[in-house]
């Protein structure tokens, strides 16, 4: 089954004459990042088996300008923006589903403004809508009664007011959702917003990601969930710092539904 | 009859409401100083904010204690000073509780006023007893060192001396209504101060009449004192967290501003027919080209200015923020404090230069808050939602960074490599755009 999954680019859709359901924005992180690129694929697979028909960018898809915005490049934000913009107009695309909370965030608040206005979901609220409408289904399966925590994206959550989607997915694993004692609105951030994903820390006592992962391990989970590719990173580095790498896993989401799928 | 105390009293009160008067207006003119920005919109959704928020509390609330604490003494002043009304209006006429005739209901009035002073004063004693006594940590920290620790506690100390003297005049008013002095009519009921007037047993009616009329004098003279120590410290926030709530941000956290003057000239690069060779229009006499970003109080917008105004140094953002919880140099606090002591900089700049800034060789930017500072900051807007009246410090940091790189240049070397790899590949790391798709092939 997996053989012919096929991820069509909107380039291959507009030569056929059609229009994709849902556009996959992919992200940097997800086209090139190799932790990251097991949650796209993941994902992709979710998408194919609830026979959603989406397509992606592909050599179209450019930075959203997220990293450069936050570092306060706001020249290079629009003219990535603008560029962006230009060629998700030009497909006339409607609704973009991706799995980056910093590009979900981006694409959502900040082009309407620069003229590109589409409705914008987190791939785990678009998980959640397909399970609601049975599109899609999920046994708890090797997740059943594991103690999973979820940590919040702060580009996600405090950023956009969305906490229960990704929730609502852990439970229908059948597994002990956990809550950490700062999540939803009073979440730590992982260290890798606003840019710092991409440079070395300020001199401090301790680094952001490894305080976020104490947090964590003080729920005693056999899985940290996550719901973006950076906090994955900083959450996967922090696990390692703590040696606990043998124990506990690092995962998204969706490769949570995934894997319970056996996709 | 002489009318020398009302003469005195109306002096007081002009006194009192004028050198206030004179403070609001030069806090109007520091907070115009400020960039435009319009937010006008939406004004049902605005009072709702500040009716849930301000009025009702609502994020003060999200820490129990402190939140239950502060509602006593927030509903304490703001019910108490219903009392004032009458003080004044005996003031200026010599009548005494001239609200006296609401009888059963002014009972009911007086009686509650005291009860809610006394969780006041039991209040302030607590918020004390955390500042001084237990220290707490967001208390304790090092942005509060010197005079923000002394205003504090100085609040404090204002706040239960104005108490003991509003219960201090209302036990030996229940004196003098028990000896049956003239001018002095049985009104009013006495559940907090009535265990203070037995200390008055034996004493002479003038005494009482002097300790009583003390008190007043000086419970009134106190409050008028109190109202003009706030231009001078960080308790505006009594009266600035209403516009402040108003108007705050009402888009989503995540959401910042777009600058439009980027926008004209990215569309302009963009425009395939827009003449490259073209001359810019020349500017307008003395018109100052804008700058990107903020290095000084005045880039800053006015809603961020009265932010810093209304910042009353709880600390709240900056135990929420990763930063320096980890030890970086970033305080969410700090920023608000120094975006404030710089605008009060520049407003006695402007006093003392007839009415216009005189650059003095200082910015808000290195003088007051560093590079390095703001560069810790991850943008994860735990300060804006941890603050109990809607301050935004991010929008500060991050106008301040736009400055730095695009002003300046002066981004860190590995974020100039980030913006490099964007701008040429379309991704923060060194990838060729042509290999987006590549994932495709281990599916």
């Amino acid at each position: 089954m997996q053989d012919n999954i096929t991820v069509p680019t909107m380039a291959d859709m507009m030569a056929t004459g059609q229009q994709p359901e849902v556009l996959f924005w992919v992200g940097c992180s997800g086209s090139f990042d190799d932790r990251a690129k097991k949650i796209t694929k993941a994902f992709v697979k979710l998408l194919h088996s609830a026979k959603v028909p989406f397509a992606v960018l592909g050599t179209e898809e450019s930075c959203t300008g997220d990293p450069a915005k936050r570092a306060g490049n706001e020249f290079l934000f629009q003219m990535q923006a603008m560029a962006n913009i230009e060629v998700l107009n030009a497909y006339d695309v409607k609704k973009i589903v991706t799995a980056c909370p910093h590009c979900f965030n981006t694409i959502k608040n900040e082009y309407p403004g620069l003229g590109g206005s589409y409705e914008v979901v987190h791939h785990t609220q678009f998980l959640k809508s397909l399970l609601d409408d049975g599109r899609l289904t999920v046994e708890g399966g090797a997740f059943k009664g594991k103690k999973i925590t979820f940590h919040d994206p702060c580009y996600l959550g405090r950023a956009n007011n969305i906490y229960e989607a990704p929730r609502d997915l852990i439970e229908k694993l059948d597994a002990e959702l956990v809550e950490m004692k700062r999540s939803r609105a009073n979440g730590l951030c992982c260290g890798a917003g606003g840019a710092q994903m991409f440079k070395e820390p300020e001199p401090g006592k301790k680094d952001v990601n490894v305080e976020r992962t104490e947090d964590a391990l003080e729920t005693q989970p056999e899985i940290i969930a996550a719901g973006c590719p950076f906090c994955n990173t900083m959450l996967t580095d922090g696990v390692k710092a703590k040696n606990r790498e043998h124990d506990i896993k690092v995962m998204d989401v969706a490769e949570l539904i995934a894997n319970a799928k056996d996709l | 009859m002489s009318y020398i105390d009302n003469i005195l009293f109306v002096l007081l009160l002009v006194a009192g409401f004028g050198y206030f008067a004179i403070n609001v207006k030069k806090l109007t003119r520091n907070i115009k100083l400020g960039r435009d920005v319009n937010r006008y919109d939406n004004p049902k959704a605005r009072w709702g904010n500040m009716a849930l928020i301000a009025l009702g509390q609502s994020k003060m609330v999200k820490r129990p204690v402190a939140g239950a604490l502060h509602i006593i003494v927030y509903a304490g002043f703001v019910i108490i000073n219903i009392e004032v009304l009458e003080i004044i209006i005996d003031g200026i006429f010599g009548t005494h509780r001239i609200f006296a005739f609401l009888g059963g209901f002014y009972s009911f009035l007086i009686g509650f006023f005291e009860i809610l002073a006394f969780g006041v004063i039991f209040s302030v004693v607590t918020f004390w007893i955390r500042r001084n006594v237990i220290k707490l940590w967001r208390f304790a920290h090092g942005d509060l060192k010197g005079w923000p620790k002394s205003d504090a506690n100085i609040i404090l100390y204002f706040e239960t001396v104005l108490m003991i003297f509003f219960l201090t005049m209302n036990a030996a008013d229940h004196y003098l209504q028990g000896l049956g002095a003239h001018h002095y009519v049985t009104a009013g009921s006495f559940p907090v101060s009535g265990f203070i007037t037995p200390l008055f047993n034996g004493m002479s009616e003038s005494t009482a009449i002097i300790v009583e009329r003390t008190t007043w004098w000086l419970h009134i003279t106190g409050i008028l004192i109190f109202m003009n120590y706030l231009y001078f410290s960080k308790h505006l926030h009594i009266l600035l967290a209403f516009p402040n709530t108003y108007f705050a941000k009402l888009e989503p956290k995540g959401k910042f501003e777009n600058l439009d003057s980027v926008t004209a000239e990215v569309k302009l690069m963009m425009d395939p027919n827009a003449d490259p060779f073209a001359a810019q229009p020349a500017p307008a006499e003395g018109e100052v080209p804008a700058k990107f970003g903020a290095s000084d109080v005045q880039d800053l917008n006015w809603v961020q200015l009265l932010n810093a105004y209304t910042c009353t140094e709880c600390g709240r953002c900056t135990s929420a923020c990763p930063a320096n919880l980890t030890g970086k140099k970033l305080s969410p606090r700090k920023i608000m404090m120094d975006t404030r002591d710089r605008l009060e900089e520049v407003g006695r700049n402007i006093d003392a230069n007839k009415g216009t800034f005189v650059d003095d060789g200082k910015s808000l930017l290195n003088d007051y808050i560093t590079p390095e500072e703001l560069w810790a900051c991850t943008t994860c807007n735990g300060c804006v939602d941890a603050c109990p009246v809607n301050i935004d410090p991010l929008s500060i940091i991050m106008d301040m960074r736009r400055y730095l790189v695009m002003e300046q240049s002066a981004a860190p070397t590995e974020l100039n490599g980030m913006m490099t790899n964007i701008e040429n590949n379309g991704a923060p790391w060194q990838y060729s755009q042509m290999d987006r798709l590549n994932w495709k092939d281990e599916l």
